[in-house]
């Protein structure tokens, strides 16, 4: 058993370990931090197949941004955990079913000989100063430069869309409804006051004394 | 030595795992949302594997932009989850049943 | 000028002044409208004769695709002139028939406020008549066949405050339908079995290929094409030339203006269905079922229509059943292959016919109109110059020797003569008959109007009259009859000198026309005639050639002598002895009866048709429409949706985990469907 195969197996390991655990956390946070545990395994993985780039991202965009982002929400929210967990073992053998079908479906197909999947045993290897991050950067800034930029835009379009759904009303804004300006009344804008037509003249004080 | 089917029934594995999670968190969106993000894992794990064995970064591009997509997507999810918990006071997929005919 | 752009100027002056009159009438004013209009149809009359005059100095055919219309897929609509001596005849009868009317309705329709409509009308009618002759193809013969019954419905109730010139060109409209319907199908049948072309020349010259041909239009029974074909068209000059049945609109169409009775239902558009079969005589010389078929419509419409012309009061009716009973003159020529006797016939009755309308309408402007000729009589004192002219139109009408009539009828009773269709022998007694009844009741209008007591002397003031109503305005108290001390007067120079104008057509045409027309051979290479199989017109063709002495051995032959004998009875009836008619009345009373309700027809059809398609609507609207569409297809579309959506509403729970359960589900049936096509496919 060579080295990488052991590393693959033990990461194995702890990925379906916290992989199971995720989805059968009683606590939402817990279950957070599996998925925190699932996605630096996960990373252990790509690095064994020479993809130093996107593990690193995985790690620093998954674990150190969406994660605590999970986290943030799950927290932020007051949650009624029992509620929630009520007849949770109920769908299990329902659950397990499928996915053991599932599994082995998958796992048969993978193993057939018609998938032809034999040959790829092994890797051409790399030479030992090879760069994956220029390798994908090169190819990210001429191919893939359109969808590139569509993704950038896309990440934009997921923070104005994150504030605009959850911004709340700002207490100064200058908003109107023009719902609101169109059905104004004129009695809503001017209002009428009483008084008399013609008020009599001031009486002029004889001594010519300043007025108090 | 290592294969590459190795890989893709690890990946078959942790997909399933996660459809697993979506039978059983049938009420927690929050553990759906991280359900999904686990199948997105287990897609990538079948790119990356792929992209090492037939040596072709295209693979490890379209990961890229998955992880991008999935940020978004948990971000917007997110977000809506809030908006949700703060108009409904429950995040309990059994409360919103407002789409029902 | 070159041909095309000559031709162009005939058929487009007219348009140009009708457009003129039409739109801008109210700008310019009653004598503008007028001018520009009559303008235009001289222009086109003028040239005409010079065409005429070109075909009759051996002129070039003509036929050139002027500009294309539209491109459906391979089919072409064009817009193109076919221009032959065929033509030639008819552009020469149209336009000036039609100036002849123009120049006469400014005296008829001096004191209607619709004078410039009126105008436009009838420059437009002559537009679309040019259309009709002129054209090369089926396609623009159908455009010009349907803008003149357009014109015509237009013309028929141009008085249209009036409920009976409504009804009027209501019916005339419809029973137009009916035959345009059959004149459809048959352009259809020649599109779809004739070289796939509607051009005249280009279906001709695919007869050899077809003319064995049959079709099937009900399963398992073979019919000849040509014969479907050819009566299919047929049926549509049946309509447009009001023969038996489809006559029925022609007489109520004389609610309309006179001037319009005389230009469109007698000299021009009742004979474009006469035009159009000669024009497709190589068609229709080729199933001689479809010449019997002909032949015998004419003779029905020939005598039949005459002998309704006996027992009409209203001057205009007894003219207009005279027209019916000519047209099918026409027809039964066309039946025994005399096309060119036809055509012949077409233009001698152009100009006697339009001659004897516009005398009956300038008779009704001086009876104050009045139309009921018992209520006249005596006029030739007072209408010197109408009287005169009807009296020669009305002799041109019945065949006296060397008028144009006589030549044209004659032709044709001695081509029905000899022909050898089936139909020949009830052709023959037809027209023979029919010369009788044409004379009697020409003679009998001739002398109830012109001769015998001053009647209008002691008429009453008519309670009820349907005279030409000028104006319908209640504070226009306008006369109708004449008033107690009103004598009836000659009509202004604008009415008397389209009169004189035709009268002299009407008298000499013939004489000269017979020879080049029917014998000779202005129309060789134009119509087709197989003279071996129908020996109609080689028989009139040798008498043709000798005008004169065609004339003079008329004296000795069967016809004049019938002419003559229906003179003398109408003399005998309404000058002599006003009582036989009386008494015949009398004691023939169900057939007069018959005659008076014109063979019931109207009421047939009224019944049949009129409350036929009424029980249709009433079935379509009940079970097909309410029952059917609403209540099966569109309700009950509704419920099934609605009760098969009630059934399916209970998957829709509601909740996200459902629809994730379901589309996992999917999922894994997507796999394992895949995964048993990879195992053991």
């Amino acid at each position: 058993m060579s080295f990488p195969l052991i590393v693959f197996y033990v990461l194995s390991a702890i990925l379906l370990f916290s992989a199971f655990k995720v989805v059968t956390a009683k606590n939402p946070v817990h279950a957070a931090l599996w998925l925190v545990l699932a996605f630096f395994t996960s990373s252990g993985h790509w690095l064994l197949l020479q993809a130093e780039f996107l593990a690193i991202a995985l790690v620093l965009v998954y674990v150190g941004a969406v994660m605590v982002l999970f986290l943030f929400v799950v927290m932020m929210l007051d949650i009624n955990i029992e509620k929630m967990r009520a007849g949770f073992w109920q769908h299990f053998p329902l659950a397990a079913t499928v996915g053991l079908i599932m599994v082995a479906e998958m796992v048969l197909i993978l193993a057939s000989p018609q998938a032809h999947l034999a040959g790829y045993e092994a890797a051409a290897p790399l030479a030992a100063d090879a760069s994956n991050v220029k390798v994908l950067g090169l190819q990210i800034y001429t191919t893939y430069l359109m969808p590139f930029e569509l993704a950038a835009v896309l990440l934009l379009l997921a923070i104005v869309a994150a504030i605009a759904l959850t911004q709340r009303e700002r207490k100064d804004g200058k908003y109107v409804d023009p719902a609101m300006q169109v059905e104004v009344k004129a009695a809503d804008r001017l209002s009428i006051v009483k008084m008399a037509a013609v008020r009599d003249e001031p009486v002029i004080n004889e001594t010519n004394e300043p007025q108090a | 030595m290592l294969t590459l089917t190795h890989f893709l029934v690890l990946a078959a594995v942790l997909f399933s795992i996660s459809v697993m999670g979506i039978f059983l968190n049938r009420k927690n969106v929050i553990v759906l949302l991280m359900a999904i993000e686990l199948m997105l894992l287990a897609v990538n794990f079948n790119f990356i594997a792929f992209s090492h064995y037939l040596s072709d970064t295209a693979g490890q591009i379209f990961v890229f932009f998955i992880l991008t997509v999935a940020a978004a997507e948990s971000a917007i999810g997110l977000a809506i989850l809030v908006v949700l918990f703060r108009n409904q006071s429950t995040i309990n997929i059994e409360d919103l049943d407002s789409l029902k005919g | 000028m070159d041909m095309k752009s000559l031709y162009l100027l005939i058929a487009l002056s007219p348009l140009a002044g009708a457009i003129i009159a039409g739109l801008f009438g109210w700008a310019i004013g009653r004598r503008a409208a007028h001018v520009v209009t009559i303008a235009g149809v001289a222009v086109s009359a003028v040239l005409s004769l010079k065409v005429l005059y070109g075909f009759l100095n051996g002129g070039a055919v003509f036929n050139e695709t002027v500009y294309t219309w539209l491109t459906v897929g391979g089919m072409e609509f064009s817009v193109g002139f076919l221009v032959d001596s065929l033509t030639a005849l008819m552009l020469v009868v149209v336009t000036s028939v039609s100036l002849m009317v123009h120049i006469y309705t400014i005296g008829y329709m001096s004191e209607d406020p619709g004078y410039q409509r009126f105008f436009s009308y009838i420059s437009l009618f002559t537009f679309s008549m040019l259309m009709l002759v002129m054209s090369n193809n089926f396609v623009q013969l159908f455009f010009g066949w349907e803008a003149v019954g357009l014109v015509s419905y237009l013309l028929i109730g141009f008085w249209f405050k009036r409920p009976t010139a409504t009804y009027a060109n209501l019916k005339a409209f419809l029973v137009n339908r009916v035959g345009d319907f059959g004149f459809l199908l048959g352009i259809g049948l020649v599109l779809a079995h004739f070289g796939g072309s509607l051009n005249y020349a280009d279906v001709f010259a695919a007869l050899p290929q077809v003319k064995d041909q049959t079709i099937q239009i009900i399963p398992g029974v073979d019919w000849s094409l040509m014969t479907v074909t050819c009566i299919l068209l047929f049926v549509g000059a049946m309509g447009k030339s009001a023969q038996f049945p489809l006559h029925v609109w022609l007489p109520d169409s004389m609610e309309g203006p006179t001037p319009i009775s005389a230009l469109i239902h007698a000299a021009t558009m009742v004979t474009a269905g006469i035009f159009m079969v000669s024009r497709m005589s190589p068609m229709f010389e080729l199933s001689d079922t479809a010449l019997n078929f002909v032949m015998i419509t004419g003779s029905i419409t020939a005598l039949f229509m005459g002998f309704l012309g006996i027992v009409q009061n209203d001057i205009k009716r007894v003219v207009a059943y005279s027209t019916l009973s000519q047209l099918g003159y026409m027809t039964v020529a066309l039946g025994a292959s005399a096309y060119s006797v036809a055509m012949f016939h077409v233009m001698t009755h152009a100009f006697f016919k339009a001659l004897l309308f516009l005398a009956a309408g300038s008779v009704i402007i001086g009876m104050h109109h009045e139309q009921d000729m018992r209520k006249m009589g005596g006029l030739r004192k007072y209408m010197p110059i109408t009287w005169i002219t009807s009296l020669l139109g009305s002799l041109a009408l019945i065949g006296t020797p060397f008028f144009s009539g006589f030549y044209s009828k004659d032709s044709i009773i001695l081509a029905v003569e000899h022909s050898n269709l089936a139909a020949s022998g009830f052709a023959t007694f037809a027209v023979l008959a029919g010369v009788f009844v044409t004379a009697f009741y020409s003679f009998r209008m001739y002398f109830l109007v012109f001769h015998g007591k001053e009647r209008w002397m002691d008429a009453a003031h008519p309670a009820s009259h349907h005279g030409d109503h000028a104006d319908e305005e209640p504070d226009h108290d306008h006369h109708h009859g004449l008033g107690p001390n009103d004598k009836p007067h000659e009509s202004p120079w604008v009415v008397t000198l389209p009169l004189v104008l035709l009268a002299i057509p009407s008298v000499i045409i013939g004489y000269f026309a017979v020879g080049p027309l029917v014998g000779g051979d202005f129309f060789n290479g134009v119509i087709f005639t197989n003279l071996a199989a129908h020996p109609g017109l080689a028989a009139v063709m040798p008498h043709a050639e000798h005008a004169f002495e065609m004339g003079m051995h008329a004296f000795v032959t069967l016809p004049f002598w019938l002419a003559l004998a229906g003179v003398v009875t109408a003399w005998v009836f309404y000058m002599k002895a006003p009582q036989i008619p009386a008494a015949i009345k009398k004691t023939f009373a169900p057939v007069n009866t018959l005659l008076e309700n014109k063979y019931y027809l109207d009421e047939i059809y009224f019944a049949v048709f009129a409350k036929g398609s009424r029980a249709l609507g009433t079935f379509f609207w009940k079970i097909c429409d309410m029952l059917l569409i609403d209540g099966l297809i569109v309700n009950g579309s509704a419920k099934l949706v609605g009760s098969f959506s009630r059934v399916v509403r209970r998957l829709q729970t509601g909740f996200i985990y459902s629809y994730a359960t379901t589309m996992i589900v999917g999922v894994l049936a997507l796999i394992t469907i895949w995964f048993s096509q990879l195992i053991f496919g």
